[in-house]
């Protein structure tokens, strides 16, 4: 099923956002994402994990040029992006947003709320074309015509996060980046949202960029996952081979933090407890972002940045003390 | 007194809004020894943080209390006027919220905020105050205390100030701490800290502590019981191993199954709960979960399932657990 | 826990599985409610409100329509009939009545001119009305572009728009008037005379200068309201999305931005009407307003002041007006923000 061919590549790919500092016309950049490489295979998903401030929602929406990248390139299916007009590229990639709230207009009926997408790029040839298309992509995440009428607001967060999902569906894209799809949804509801994520993609062939600070939905849907930490990529590998063989410190004591929903595996096990805070994404450590909160972090640490290297086959991380660390 | 620390009978409490009564808690029995950790789960808009709330008897309008019994360490809660119920919040029962953000008052400093709390209860003078509010900030684990309380709410991460709102809650060493969601807002790894950080104070001050959150994994950390709550009612009550290893409830069965497994070395479907969260304004007439359950009889659509005894501390709602009952009861009559 | 023996009661078939169908009728979606049919809804439950609203169409029926039938005409001088207290009949109009003949009453009797005076408050209703609702209608449009352009663009655009803004709020808007209807009095009349042009007379120099006023100053509170609902609207997730569906610019402020500002809109915009109505009376009080011998509530009550102790009707009939319209419209303003304003929302 997959092919070898990267659907979207993204190469040092950096993010600087500028921010006022606290002296008068002081200027500062945030380091939303600091150098960032991957690529993503047709037909794969590629989760995108970390902790809120960690660029991975940034990654995503730089990838859609919502933002437009300070530095780096962004391929899709082999074309540069990075400068190009995106309006034919919107097609293709789509994005359904975390809070199911904002992300509908409250004045706009279900129905036009994926019409819109019909409309921008001229899909449907008559109204009752348009009408039977909104209908078919609607029907496609388990809502009826009898919904179109409605309101966002006369919906169930679940039912909202479908309209979302349809929305993206309206332009029959290849690609979507699923940021925190089901971080605001109830328990029982995000199973029924992340099966269809799957249902789809199995349908319509679809790749994912899936990210989301839950580790667990993650690594359930994704067939390999990055970890970012403060705009960088320290870890990327198969999703198994990621969470029972984490090689980075950071990795590992996220995996641990985690807490496991069965008490007999949660009370048997040791947790590695972090100390400390996320540093300030304006100010970040020198050498390896991580080291201050790292329990192997040395003067090298600090000094130098950490290499980005291949561990295992497609298995990569970034750390100076790999060997004690394992 | 009773066994109990907390025991809640057959709460009942709606909000009058302006569509309608919403019967936001309908038939709550809850109940609570000194010490325990008690886990309520359920999604938003089950009832989880009103019942915890009415237990402080702060209700906000246009909600009102409309039957049943709040016994808590003693008191009557529901018996008790405004005035009296202040000497006991902050005392005795003192709570936390999800967002540390808010629930500090950014033009105060860290110091002020705990000294107020202090003085309100005690009859330390400020000076006094200041000692005590350093030993809170030790017992959490904030370095520099001294520092700290000079400083303002927006000078500490989130991680720090849920830390500073513990500390505050834990100044008159209540004897319950309820604590509403208190690591959604923030990330796993500070979550873990903050956890540990509860289950540390807890052995030390021998505190109950009531654990409002929607995470599976937090309650199968921390508590001794767990109530599982649907749309207002509690659908099952038992020990944690009781709901995680011998579920009774198709609720609680159902949220369990879905839940993604870390632990998990296959990957295998998700089980969802089908279907959507009932419309609190226009509940169905009997079992609020039977719309979306897959073994819902004709029984559940008409009338509300009784409590049933699964063993001495382990009830739940569900007519399931009746039809057993009544299966042996036919066999008997048959027999004779 | 208490064991329930209902067991008694029950027979087989309540435990046998129920239908899709029937479960599938628990679960039935209220009506649909949309933003309009739901604020209106609000708006019907709010008394205040609706009598208000209820007041605001008499007076406009008084001061549209009646003038119209009315048996005397605003400028109509009655010889005979001056200074007139409200009800009484001249010497001349006793005479008639003798005849047989039907004479209208003057409501509010007669002026020093012998003109109707319920008439001629009826008649400033409608002018102070018109200038209230023409000028909010130009603070409205020139406020919301500007203040949606300001917003929307943010950055330098927004900079140097909103520093005029802050300069416009702080030239004195009386001595602007007095300068522009000064100024403006010789060329404007100079362009009545010309053909396609005749309208300026009617409706008088001053009463122009007076919207020229509001168009020129009145707009930025309009332009700063609208400028900071933008803001909070353009970074909304929805704006997102339709930059991610490929949505333009202007798409994005028609579709998205204007919709969800137009609660705002309408609320502003009914409580600019009274304040319009007020800045309007006040400066025809001075002398600044329309010209005689078209009246004006202001212009009405500045007359009236010189004979206060021998008429007081005569100032209590238009102040009492212009506070009916003023304080009826801020009800309905208020009003109309608890129904439409997504904030106050639940």
């Amino acid at each position: 099923m997959m092919e070898h061919k990267n659907l979207v590549e993204v190469q040092n790919l950096k993010q600087y956002f500028p921010v006022a500092g606290s002296k008068l016309f002081e200027k500062k950049v945030v380091k939303a994402v600091d150098n960032v490489s991957f690529g993503i295979k047709k037909g794969e998903t590629l989760g995108l994990v970390g902790e809120s401030g960690c660029g991975k929602t940034t990654t995503g929406r730089t990838l859609l040029r919502l933002y437009e990248p300070t530095d780096g390139k962004i391929f899709y299916d082999g074309e540069d992006i990075t400068k190009v007009n995106m309006l034919p590229y919107r097609r293709k990639m789509q994005i359904v947003f975390q809070d199911p709230y904002a992300s509908l207009d409250p004045r706009m009926t279900v129905g036009d709320i994926v019409g819109e997408a019909i409309d921008i790029h001229k899909l449907a040839s008559s109204r009752s074309d348009r009408q039977d298309r909104i209908i078919s992509v609607l029907s496609t995440v388990g809502l009826n015509s009898e919904h179109a009428n409605r309101y966002p607001h006369e919906f169930s967060g679940g039912q909202r996060q479908r309209v979302g999902i349809a929305r993206a569906l309206a332009v029959d894209p290849e690609f979507i980046v699923c940021d925190e799809p089901v971080s605001a949804l109830d328990v029982s509801i995000q199973a029924q949202v992340v099966n269809m994520f799957e249902q789809l993609q199995e349908e319509l062939g679809l790749t994912y960029l899936f990210i989301a600070h839950d580790l667990s939905i993650v690594k359930h849907i994704s067939n390999r996952i990055g970890v970012m930490y403060l705009g960088k990529l320290v870890e990327l590998a198969d999703s198994y081979e990621l969470t029972f063989h984490s090689v980075h410190p950071y990795t590992k004591s996220l995996i641990s933090a985690i807490p496991v929903a069965d008490p007999k595996i949660s009370r048997a096990s040791k947790r590695i407890v972090l100390e400390g805070d996320v540093p300030s994404p304006v100010n970040p450590p020198s050498g390896c972002r991580f080291r201050t909160r790292c329990a192997y972090a040395d003067e090298l640490c600090a000094a130098e940045e950490p290499e980005w290297r291949e561990v295992s086959t497609g298995h990569f991380a970034a750390c100076h003390h790999l060997d004690k660390v394992n | 007194m009773s066994e109990y620390l907390v025991n809640i009978k057959n709460e009942r409490l709606s909000f009058f809004t302006p569509a309608g009564e919403v019967k936001a808690l309908n038939d709550v029995s809850l109940h609570l020894r000194e010490g325990e950790v008690l886990g309520i789960v359920g999604e938003s808009g089950s009832g989880k943080s009103v019942t915890a709330y009415s237990l402080m008897g702060l209700t906000a309008y246009p909600g009102r209390l409309i039957g049943g019994n709040l016994e808590f360490n003693g008191h009557e809660i529901e018996k008790m006027t405004e005035k009296e119920m202040r000497k006991i919040r902050g005392n005795e029962i003192s709570i936390i919220f999800q967002d540390p953000m808010t629930s500090l008052n950014p033009v105060y400093t860290i110091g002020n905020q705990i000294r107020e709390v202090i003085m309100l209860h005690t009859d330390k003078n400020s000076k006094q105050a200041n000692e005590r509010a350093k030993e809170l900030l030790n017992l959490v684990g904030i370095n520099e205390p001294e520092k700290r309380l000079k400083q303002y709410p927006h000078e500490l991460s989130g991680g720090m100030r849920q830390r500073v709102m513990i500390a505050i809650a834990l100044a008159c060493e209540p004897k319950l701490l309820i604590a509403d969601e208190p690591t959604t807002a923030l990330d796993v790894t500070i979550q873990a800290q903050i956890l540990e950080l509860m289950m540390e104070l807890k052995e030390k001050l021998g505190m109950a502590i009531i654990m409002i959150t929607h995470d599976l994994g937090v309650v199968a950390n921390m508590c001794d019981r767990i109530a599982v709550m649907y749309a207002g009612k509690v659908v099952e009550y038992g020990s944690t191993d009781d709901i995680f290893y011998n579920p009774s409830h198709e609720y609680t069965k159902g949220l369990i199954r879905s839940i993604p497994k870390l632990t998990e070395k296959e990957h295998s479907k998700l089980v969802p709960i089908e279907g959507s969260p009932v419309d609190m304004l226009n509940p169905p007439a009997g079992c609020p979960f039977a719309p979306r359950c897959t073994s819902c009889m004709k029984i559940c659509l008409r009338e509300m399932p009784p409590y049933t005894d699964v063993t001495d501390i382990h009830y739940s709602a569900c007519w399931l657990l009746q039809k057993k009952e009544f299966e042996q009861e036919q066999a008997q009559k048959g027999d004779a | 826990m208490s064991k329930n023996k209902l067991s008694l009661q029950l027979n087989t078939d309540d435990f046998l599985l129920a239908s899709d169908e029937e479960k599938q009728s628990l679960t039935v979606m209220r009506t649909s409610v949309g933003f309009w049919k739901d604020g209106i809804r609000r708006l019907k439950k709010n008394k205040i409100a609706m009598i208000s609203l209820v007041v605001i169409l008499i007076v406009f029926i008084l001061s549209f329509l009646v003038p119209q039938f009315y048996p005397y005409r605003y400028e109509q001088q009655i010889r005979g009939s001056e200074n007139l207290a409200p009800m009484q009949y001249s010497a001349k109009e006793l005479e008639l009545k003798e005849t047989g003949e039907s004479v209208f009453p003057h409501i509010l009797g007669t002026d020093n001119l012998g003109r109707d005076y319920a008439v001629r408050v009826m008649m400033g209703s409608r002018v102070s009305l018109t200038v209230g609702l023409v000028a909010s209608c130009i603070i409205l449009l020139i406020g919301s572009i500007y203040g949606s352009v300001a917003g929307f663009f943010g950055g330098w655009v927004d900079m140097i728009m909103m520093r005029i803004v802050d300069m416009i709020y702080t030239v004195p808007d009386i001595l602007i008037i007095v300068l522009l209807s000064v100024a403006f009095d010789q060329p404007l009349k100079a362009l009545a005379q010309r053909p396609g042009f005749q309208w300026i007379q009617v409706i008088g120099v001053n009463l122009i200068s007076i919207f020229v006023v509001f168009a020129l100053l009145y707009w930025v509170g309009m332009a700063r309201i609208v400028r900071s609902q933008i803001l909070i609207l353009k970074e909304q997730e929805y704006v997102t999305a339709a930059r991610a569906l490929g949505a333009s610019s202007a798409h994005i402020i028609k579709k998205h931005l204007l919709t969800n500002c137009i609660g705002t809109l309408i609320v502003t915009t009914t409580l600019q009407i009274p304040s319009s109505i007020f800045t309007e009376s006040f400066l025809s009080f001075l002398g600044l307003g329309v010209a005689a011998p078209m009246p004006s509530l202001g212009s009405l009550a500045s007359a009236a002041l010189n004979g206060m102790q021998s008429y007081p009707h005569r100032l209590f009939a238009p102040a009492l007006a212009i506070s009916i319209i003023i304080l009826s419209f801020n009800l309905l303003g208020d009003g109309l923000r608890d129904a439409f304003d997504p904030k106050l929302k639940s």
